[in-house]
């Protein structure tokens, strides 16, 4: 990207070599190839800018917020959004109105984007690990305890996932972190079974033999030879992931399950919304939208990235 | 079934032998799932911090009382013996009373499973008849508007909070321009008027020819279901489009173009005939998802359906009744599961 640009044209010869001299340069022009076959879909690079705008404004949601979005004004309770207010426009702030406790929304959706980004991060990080591990070792090692692992991995996907989340959120108690853990537990499942596929048509393939006649043991097999090979499948599957857990999180917000008030989660802005649906319509509809526009954004460049890393079931 | 009889007739061992096999490893596996779940339900409920003799004597109870109802419950036991005691009772199809509604918790679940069926069935006949014609069009005109169209159209079903969506769509229709009704099956002044055969509102009025009842129930419906066809309608597209994309890649394809048969003929007859399986186990994966319960939806519309009484009874701690709920939602997803595997098994010879 920028890095290309600025330096030397070198570098770009060097990263679209034919011939590459070491295991990093290989890695890293086939990474620029992508990059660039990223680049050329404009669906996907939009739904990268939304992302990394999103990135930047929770940031700087210190910064750029109007208003403290935990200071409560009575007297400006549910204010319209500024182009339908009739309120003089000497009215500081509340762009997108206020909420029942006078609240300014913008201010509380810059704020909800951190703890949307933190959810989505903590959950990308914990749900494919546990697939990837159980997946692997299950496919690698097969026999009785491919059969335990995967019969543990079909009853969590026979449960209905979002019943299965509040059954934990409703043990551990209601709150991010416990809403965080319980969305894991529900969505590690499928990466399981995606990285047991990938495994069961690796491990007969002929370079996993010659390692193995090196010498190579299990583990060696399975964290150096296998575990890459699963990652561009995995990572494809969390980004279009990422949108229904995004979805998940606000549900459990809006059950009064996830982050807790006055905490400016976008879920439970919904929720809180709903009573003054009728005639404050923009209460609930602002981090409806909020929540529309970055799952929208993750599934764009989820989309790209399948085309991309992935090609054989994109097929677009 | 045809095809499956002549493939086997190559091996003379007996056929019966092996349907026998796998009949038995089938009924294996969802006997270790449907056992796990129980495990997995039950030990959830019992490490709640909820006192369920609390519950149920309430809080000034004697000690004496507190005591009686706690040997009563069993809950001196092992964790081990309370799961087998468990487990024996619901083998004999006894899940145990239900503290919130005093009903057995089987008889709750029969009466609310109907309601979330009607809503999943009209849901998934919406996605279906939109959803495919809609994928078919978007492969044979790829890369076009149509095909652009459809794509945006899933995408914002990807993308869209279930709830949101309801809640907008609440009050813009019912709320402003009043096209349909609220919440709820039927109007309050209707309810259970029709004697309940299937316990489907809209297939009893028809049965007892109380059109009144029919379209006022049709009313009401109509807004959850076309949510939920919505969601699926996203799915399904999605799915139809990316098998006919791998079908009309394919040579015999072009060949039939060659032979000079209709474009129609290549698509819906050649093609199309060739994703029926996975298109058939897509439906079923979708509207198992469905039957599972909307949880959000049906609270939402107050839909008296198995996830919404899944979620009160959880949220109320009624126990017994979120295990059994659970078991009977998992029990219904693993048999529409091994449906899909068996359609592909029996007309899919290459999945062999």
């Amino acid at each position: 990207m920028s890095l290309s640009d600025t330096q030397k044209p070198s570098l770009k010869e060097w990263l679209l070599t034919d011939t590459p001299t070491s295991r990093r340069h290989a890695r890293a022009a086939s990474l620029y190839q992508a990059w660039l076959s990223l680049k050329s879909n404009h669906m996907a690079m939009l739904g990268l800018g939304i992302l990394m705008l999103l990135v930047i404004l929770a940031a700087l949601a210190s910064v750029l917020a109007p208003a403290d979005p935990f200071v409560q004004d009575l007297a400006l309770r549910l204010t319209p959004p500024i182009w339908q207010s009739d309120r003089d426009p000497g009215i500081e702030g509340y762009i997108l109105g206020s909420d029942s406790l006078g609240r300014d929304i913008l201010s509380r959706l810059l704020y909800g984007s951190r703890i949307t980004l933190y959810i989505v991060t903590l959950v990308a990080l914990m749900a494919p690990i546990v697939g990837l591990l159980v997946g692997t070792i299950a496919g690698y090692t097969g026999g009785w305890l491919d059969i335990v692992l995967m019969r543990i991995t079909d009853i969590f996907l026979a449960f209905p996932r979002l019943i299965l989340a509040l059954a934990f959120v409703a043990t551990l108690g209601a709150g991010i972190e416990n809403a965080v853990l319980a969305i894991s537990l529900t969505a590690w499942p499928p990466y399981a079974r995606i990285a047991r596929a990938e495994t069961l048509t690796i491990r007969n393939s002929d370079y996993i033999h010659a390692v193995r006649l090196q010498g190579a043991g299990t583990m060696r097999i399975i964290t150096k030879h296998i575990w890459p090979l699963c990652i561009s499948s995995l990572v494809v599957r969390v980004t279009l992931d990422m949108a229904g857990i995004i979805l998940a999180a606000a549900g459990l917000g809006f059950l009064g399950l996830g982050a807790q008030p006055p905490s400016p989660e976008w879920g439970a802005m919904i929720s809180e919304g709903r009573k003054f649906i009728l005639d404050h319509w923009w209460v609930a509809t602002m981090p409806g939208l909020a929540i529309f526009t970055v799952s929208l954004a993750f599934n764009l460049l989820g989309d790209g990235l399948r085309d991309v890393l992935d090609p054989k079931d994109g097929a677009s | 079934m045809a095809i499956a009889d002549t493939s086997r007739k190559g091996r003379r061992r007996s056929p019966l032998f092996g349907i026998a096999k796998k009949t038995g490893s089938t009924l294996l596996t969802i006997a270790v799932t449907m056992l796990g779940l129980l495990f997995v339900t039950f030990f959830i409920g019992r490490v709640m911090p909820v006192d369920p003799v609390l519950s149920i004597v309430g809080e000034r109870a004697t000690q004496e009382q507190y005591m009686d109802v706690y040997l009563e419950l069993g809950l001196d036991k092992p964790l081990f013996t309370q799961f087998f005691i468990y487990l024996g009772d619901v083998v004999q199809g006894d899940f145990g009373k239900s503290l919130r509604t005093g009903f057995p918790v089987w008889d709750d679940v029969t009466r609310v499973f109907p309601a979330t069926m009607e809503l999943a069935t009209l849901g998934t006949l919406i996605g279906v008849f939109i959803g495919v014609p809609l994928g078919v069009i978007a492969a044979v005109k790829r890369g076009t508007w149509i095909d652009q169209v459809a794509r945006v159209v899933a995408l914002i079903g990807y993308s869209m909070p279930v709830f949101w969506l309801a809640i907008i769509g609440l009050m813009v229709l019912y709320g402003k321009l009043g096209w349909v009704s609220g919440p709820g099956r039927v109007d309050i002044f209707l309810e259970d008027i029709v004697p309940s055969v299937t316990g489907m509102i809209l297939i009893d009025s028809i049965i007892a020819r109380d059109w009144d009842i029919f379209w006022n129930a049709v009313s009401h419906i109509i807004l959850p279901a076309s949510l939920l066809g919505y969601y699926s309608l996203a799915y399904i597209s999605r799915m139809t489009r990316s098998f006919m994309l791998e079908q009309l890649g394919e040579e015999y394809i072009t060949t039939a173009r060659v032979k000079g048969m209709s474009e129609w003929a290549v698509v819906w007859k050649h093609a199309f005939g060739n994703i029926k399986v996975p298109l058939i186990t897509v439906i079923a994966l979708s509207y198992a998802g469905l039957l599972e319960g909307s949880v959000l939806t049906e609270i939402i519309f107050s839909w008296p359906g198995i996830g919404k009484y899944i979620t009160i009874s959880l949220l109320s701690a009624d126990m017994n009744a979120v295990m059994g709920g659970t078991v009977v939602v998992g029990l219904v997803f693993v048999l529409l599961n091994i449906f899909a595997e068996l359609l592909y098994k029996i007309f899919d010879p290459r999945a062999k």
